[in-house]
C-alpha cells in the first residue's frame, strides 16, 4: 500500500482548486519548495524527513494536534509548534531534530508509556528507543489508566487502558467521515475518556459497528474481537498473514476491501486509506460481514 | 442528523426548563408530541436540520436551565435537548460532563461548594461531609468562601464569606444564606486617597444598577464623545494609549482593536472576558457588581469602534451576584436606548448578552471560551489562527478583559496620550490589585503601574499586625513568588519581567510566616491537575506527574535529586509543548518557588 499525499484525499464532488502557489521553507538547513497551505508535516516529509512520529494524525483526518509528538522547532516560534496541523509560511526555519525537540518527544512518550499501555501500538518500540524513554522514573504510585477491557458485543473490544485520547475515533464516528456521532470525549482532565452517552453500553448508543474508529485508532485501544483474542491466546503474528485486496461483495458502492488472512482465515478487514471511494471506511457488512466466507459446511 | 435516542424521557420539569430557553418545542421531529404532530399532519415533514444545527450556542444555557431546575441533567433531558437542538446525546454528554457545576447523576438540590484555593486554604478552609471542594470562588479578600446553589422552580444562588465551619455545616443540611455585605466591601480603600481612583471611582457611590445614578457620575459621555470622534479615530487613541490587557497575558490591547476594526470578514464579535477564575483574582468582579454600567459602556464603545454588532460577556458562574447586576443593567441600557438596534440615536447596532460559564478555569483562555459559547467543550484552540482572525463562530473576534476594557473609558474621554501619562511608558495608566492574605485590609486597590509591590501592601494596611512577610504570590497559580527582596521592585510589566517574576492578572497574595509552603505549593500543583481541560498530552498528563513528583518531594523519597530533574523536565515539556497558556504556565509557580523561596530544598 502506497502512502498518499493527504491533500489529494479530497472527498467526492469537491471542486477543483486552482493552483497553488509555491512557498519557500528550510527544513534542517535544506531548502525545500511546497504549495501554500501544505502543512509543516507534509513538507517535512516531502524532503525526506520521514522520522518525524505522530500518534493523533490521520491522513484522512483533520489534524487534531492533541498529542503533540510531531512537535518541531520554527525559528521566531516562542513555544514548539505542531507539524501535523501548522501550514508553511515563506521563508519559514523549521528545525526536526535539536535537542528541544527531542526533548518534548521523549516527554510526551513517556507520559504517554507511563500512563496507557502502548505495547501494540505500531512505531511507540522504535521511537522509545531512539528518544531514551524511561517510564520507570514516574515510580510505582503513579496514575495511570488502567481498566478492565469493555467488551459489550461481538465484533470489536475496547481497551480504553490502550486509549491516548487522540481524538480520532470522535472524529471518524462524527462529522468527519461517520455522522453517527455514537462517542464523544467525556470528563476532564486525566480523567477525560471516551464514552457514548452515560458510559452506555454500545448496543444501547447510536453506535452502527462500521469499525471505522478501529481503523483510525493509532494504539490498538479499538480493535476486532478476532484480533484481541488471537492476541490474548499468542496466536496473532503478522508475519504469516496475507493481505488480500477484493471488492465488497454486498452492495454496488464498490468498496475496496484487504483481508487480513492467517492461517487460512479472515482475522481482520481493512480498506486502504488511499481508496477513493471508501478513504478507509466501510460499513458493518464490509468490516465485519466475512463469517460466510469461512463457512465450510 | 439521524439522531438515535435512548428510550430515557424527559420529566415535565426538565421539559419546561429546555423550553425556557428554547421556547416551545415545534413538532415530533424534535421532542414534540406524536399525536399532536398528527394532528397538525405535518409527521412526514423533517423540520429543523440546518436550522436546528445553528442553535448549538443555546446548548451551555440550556443545561444550566435543567440543572439550576432539577439540581442535575438526567438521560431524558439529553435526549429532549439532543431532539431540540440537533446535536447527538453522546456529544451533549460530553460537553455537561466538561463543566464541574453539572452533574450527569441525581443529586440533592442544595449544593456547597467550599473554597480549598491558595487564599481560603490560609484561612483554614474546611471541607465538611456533604460539600464540594472548589477552586478559587474569587472572594478572596473575605476568606474563606463558600457558593451555596438551590435547585427548584426558583433557582438561586448565593456566597458566603467569611464563613465558619458552622455556617458551611449549616448551609449543607440546607440552612439559610446570610445577605452578602454591599459590592464596595470588595474596594475598602481605608488607607487609600479615593480621588485618585479612575476604574474604582464609581464603586460604592449609588446604586449599581440605576442609569441616573452613573449618569450623574460621568456616565455615558465617553460613548458620546466616541459618536462624535468616530471608529478610526477611537481605535487610534485606545491604540495610543498603549494600554496592555490586563487579564494576565498583557498584550497590546490597540493591536487587537486595530486588526478586528480593519478586518474584511463580517460580521465581527466583541467578547468580554470575566471567567475570572484565577487563584487570587477578584478585581472584575468588584467592577462587576460595583459599576455594571461603565463595563456596558466599554463594550459599546469597543463594538462601534471594531464594527461589532453583537458582544458577549462570558462570566464565570460562581458570581451570582455580578451575574445578576449584570443582566438588570443590560436591560436598563437597554430600555433607555443605550443597546440595541439604535444606540443613543447614532445609527449603529450593538447587542449584549450575557453567558454563564458552569465551573472550568480553562474557559478563562480565550479560544475556550469560544468552544463554550458555541456549545461544545470548552478547549483551547491550536493558534494561529488567532482570534482576530478567526475567533467566536470563525469570525474576527475583540475580546478583551473586563478591567482592560473599563480602561476604555478614561483613554476615549481623556484622549491615549493623557492615559499614557500615567504609569510608565511599557505599562500605562493604573491597575488593580488584588490584595489577599496576612495583610490589614485585603481588597482591590486601584494604582498607578510603577508603585512598588510595598506601597501596594501599605495600601491594604501593611502586613497583618504580628505578622512577618515571608513571600507574595504575584499574578495567582500561574504566576510567581516574590520575596522581601523584591519589595521595592516597581509593578510594571517591564520591571517584574526583568526581575523574574509576573504581574499575570494583578494578584497579590500575602504569605506570612505561618504558611507551609510546601503544602500552599502543592495545592498550586493539584489545581492545575484538577483544572486541565485534557486536550493535549503534555498538559493532561504532565500537571498529574508534576504533582506526584511533588509529592514525592513533600515525603523526600530516596529519588530525591532524581525527582528535581524530573520536575524540571515536566515543567520544560509543558512550556514548550502545551496547546495554550494553561499549559505554558502550569510550572511557573512551582519553579519559582524553588528557585526563590527554596521550598524542597
Amino acid at each position: 500500500m502506497t502512502t498518499i499525499d493527504p491533500a489529494a484525499a479530497v472527498r467526492p464532488g469537491t471542486p477543483v482548486a486552482p493552483p497553488k502557489h509555491l512557498v519557500e521553507l528550510t527544513v534542517d538547513g535544506e531548502t525545500v519548495r511546497v504549495a501554500e497551505g501544505t502543512t509543516v508535516l507534509q513538507a517535512c516529509r516531502s524532503a525526506g524527513h520521514d522520522d518525524i512520529p505522530t500518534l493523533c494524525y490521520g491522513d484522512t483526518l483533520t489534524p487534531k494536534n492533541a498529542c503533540r509528538v510531531c512537535m518541531v522547532e520554527v525559528e521566531g516560534s516562542r513555544t514548539l509548534v505542531p507539524s501535523c496541523s501548522r501550514t508553511v509560511d515563506a521563508g519559514m526555519v523549521v528545525r526536526t531534530d535539536t535537542e528541544r525537540v527531542r526533548h518534548s518527544r521523549r516527554m510526551v512518550l513517556e507520559f504517554l508509556g507511563s500512563s496507557t499501555d502502548l505495547s501494540v501500538a505500531a512505531n511507540v518500540g522504535r521511537w522509545n528507543e531512539e528518544y531514551g524513554v524511561d517510564t520507570e522514573r514516574y515510580g510505582s504510585e503513579r496514575a495511570t489508566k488502567a481498566q478492565p477491557v469493555v467488551r459489550d458485543n461481538e465484533l470489536y473490544v475496547r481497551d480504553y487502558e490502550k486509549c491516548i485520547l487522540c481524538y480520532k475515533c470522535v472524529d471518524a464516528c462524527g462529522s468527519q467521515w461517520q455522522n453517527t456521532f455514537a462517542i464523544a470525549v467525556a470528563g476532564r482532565g486525566f480523567d477525560a475518556r471516551i464514552a457514548a452517552e452515560y458510559d452506555a453500553e454500545l448496543p444501547d448508543s447510536a453506535c452502527v459497528y462500521c469499525g471505522n474508529c478501529i481503523a483510525v485508532c493509532p494504539t490498538g485501544a479499538l480493535m476486532f474481537t478476532t484480533e484481541h483474542d488471537m492476541r490474548a491466546a499468542g496466536n496473532w503474528d503478522e508475519s504469516r498473514q496475507t493481505q488480500t485486496d477484493t471488492i465488497c461483495p454486498y452492495c454496488g458502492v464498490g468498496c475496496q476491501l484487504t483481508l487480513h488472512v492467517q492461517d487460512a482465515s479472515i482475522v481482520k478487514v481493512t480498506s486502504p486509506s488511499d481508496h477513493s471511494v471508501t478513504h478507509g471506511n466501510l460499513c458493518i457488512k464490509g468490516r465485519f460481514g466475512f463469517q460466510h466466507v469461512q463457512n465450510r459446511d | 442528523m439521524d439522531l438515535k435516542l435512548s428510550s430515557h424521557t424527559p420529566t415535565d420539569a426538565e421539559v419546561d426548563a429546555i423550553e425556557s430557553v428554547l421556547g416551545p418545542t415545534r413538532s415530533s421531529w424534535h421532542g414534540g408530541d406524536r399525536t399532536d404532530a398528527e394532528q397538525h399532519g405535518d409527521h412526514h415533514v423533517a423540520r429543523g436540520g440546518h436550522d436546528l444545527r445553528t442553535q448549538r450556542h443555546r446548548l451551555l444555557p440550556v443545561l444550566h436551565a435543567v440543572n439550576d431546575r432539577v439540581g442535575w441533567i438526567s438521560r431524558g433531558a439529553i435526549n429532549h435537548i439532543a431532539a431540540r437542538l440537533d446535536v447527538a446525546p453522546a456529544d451533549i454528554h460530553g460537553v455537561a460532563t466538561f463543566y464541574g457545576l453539572f452533574s450527569v447523576t441525581e443529586r440533592p438540590t442544595r449544593q456547597v461548594h467550599v473554597c480549598i484555593d491558595l487564599a481560603c486554604r490560609i484561612a483554614g478552609a474546611d471541607v465538611p461531609d456533604g460539600a464540594h471542594p472548589s477552586p478559587c470562588l474569587g472572594l478572596c479578600e473575605r476568606a474563606p468562601a463558600v457558593f451555596v446553589t438551590d435547585a427548584g422552580e426558583r433557582p438561586s444562588q448565593g456566597v458566603l464569606a467569611p464563613a465558619t465551619p458552622v455556617q458551611v455545616r449549616d448551609l449543607v443540611a440546607g440552612g439559610r444564606l446570610p445577605d452578602e455585605p454591599a459590592p464596595q466591601a470588595a474596594t475598602p480603600q481605608v488607607h487609600h486617597d479615593r480621588s485618585s481612583l479612575v476604574l474604582l471611582r464609581r464603586v460604592g457611590v449609588g446604586d449599581p444598577t440605576s442609569i441616573h445614578a452613573y449618569r450623574s457620575h460621568d456616565g455615558y459621555l465617553a460613548l458620546r464623545r466616541a459618536i462624535e470622534m468616530g471608529p478610526e479615530a477611537v481605535v487610534r487613541e485606545v491604540v495610543e494609549s498603549n494600554i496592555m490587557g490586563r487579564g494576565g497575558a498583557a498584550f497590546p490591547a490597540g493591536r487587537k482593536w486595530h486588526t478586528v476594526a480593519h478586518h474584511p470578514v463580517r460580521p465581527h464579535y466583541l467578547v468580554c472576558n470575566a471567567d475570572e477564575s484565577e487563584p487570587g483574582t477578584f478585581k472584575d468582579r468588584a467592577i462587576l457588581e460595583g459599576d455594571p454600567f461603565s463595563l456596558i459602556e466599554a463594550m459599546t464603545i469597543a463594538a462601534f469602534a471594531t464594527g461589532c454588532e453583537q458582544g458577549y460577556v462570558y462570566l464565570r458562574g460562581e458570581y451570582p451576584r455580578a451575574k445578576q447586576t449584570l443582566r438588570r443593567a443590560i436591560e436598563v441600557a437597554t430600555e433607555h436606548g443605550l443597546l440595541g438596534d439604535d444606540v443613543m440615536g447614532a445609527g449603529f447596532s450593538f447587542h449584549l448578552d450575557v453567558f454563564i460559564g458552569a465551573g472550568a478555569y480553562i474557559c478563562g483562555e480565550e479560544t475556550a471560551i469560544f468552544n463554550s459559547i458555541e456549545g461544545f467543550r470548552g478547549e483551547p484552540r491550536n493558534k494561529p489562527p488567532f482570534p482576530v482572525d478567526a475567533g467566536l463562530f470563525g469570525k474576527p473576534t475583540l475580546i478583551n478583559n473586563v478591567e482592560t476594557l473599563a480602561n476604555v473609558l478614561p483613554i476615549v474621554l481623556h484622549g491615549g496620550e493623557a492615559f499614557a501619562a500615567t504609569g510608565t511608558s511599557g505599562s500605562t495608566g493604573t491597575k488593580l490589585f488584588c490584595v489577599s492574605g496576612s495583610v490589614t485590609t485585603p481588597g482591590v486597590y486601584e494604582l498607578p503601574f510603577g508603585a512598588t509591590l510595598r506601597q501596594v501592601i501599605d495600601t491594604a494596611g501593611g502586613v497583618a499586625d504580628g505578622h512577618r512577610l515571608r513571600a507574595v504570590l504575584l499574578g495567582g497559580a500561574a504566576g510567581s513568588f516574590a520575596t522581601p527582596d523584591d519589595l521595592d521592585v516597581p509593578l510594571t510589566f517591564e520591571d517584574l519581567r526583568a526581575a523574574g517574576l509576573t504581574l499575570g492578572s494583578g494578584v497579590v497574595m500575602v504569605l506570612d510566616e505561618h504558611v507551609d509552603l510546601v503544602e500552599f505549593v502543592h495545592r498550586i500543583a493539584a489545581f492545575f491537575r484538577d483544572e486541565s481541560c485534557g486536550q493535549c498530552v503534555p498538559c493532561r498528563v504532565g500537571t498529574v506527574r508534576q504533582e506526584e513528583v511533588l509529592q514525592r518531594l513533600e515525603h523526600r523519597g530516596p529519588a530525591f535529586d532524581d525527582d528535581r530533574q524530573l520536575l524540571a523536565d515536566i515543567g520544560r515539556v509543558l512550556r514548550d509543548s502545551s496547546i495554550c497558556g494553561f499549559g505554558h504556565s502550569a510550572h511557573g509557580a512551582i519553579e519559582s518557588a524553588i528557585a526563590k523561596l527554596g521550598v524542597f530544598s
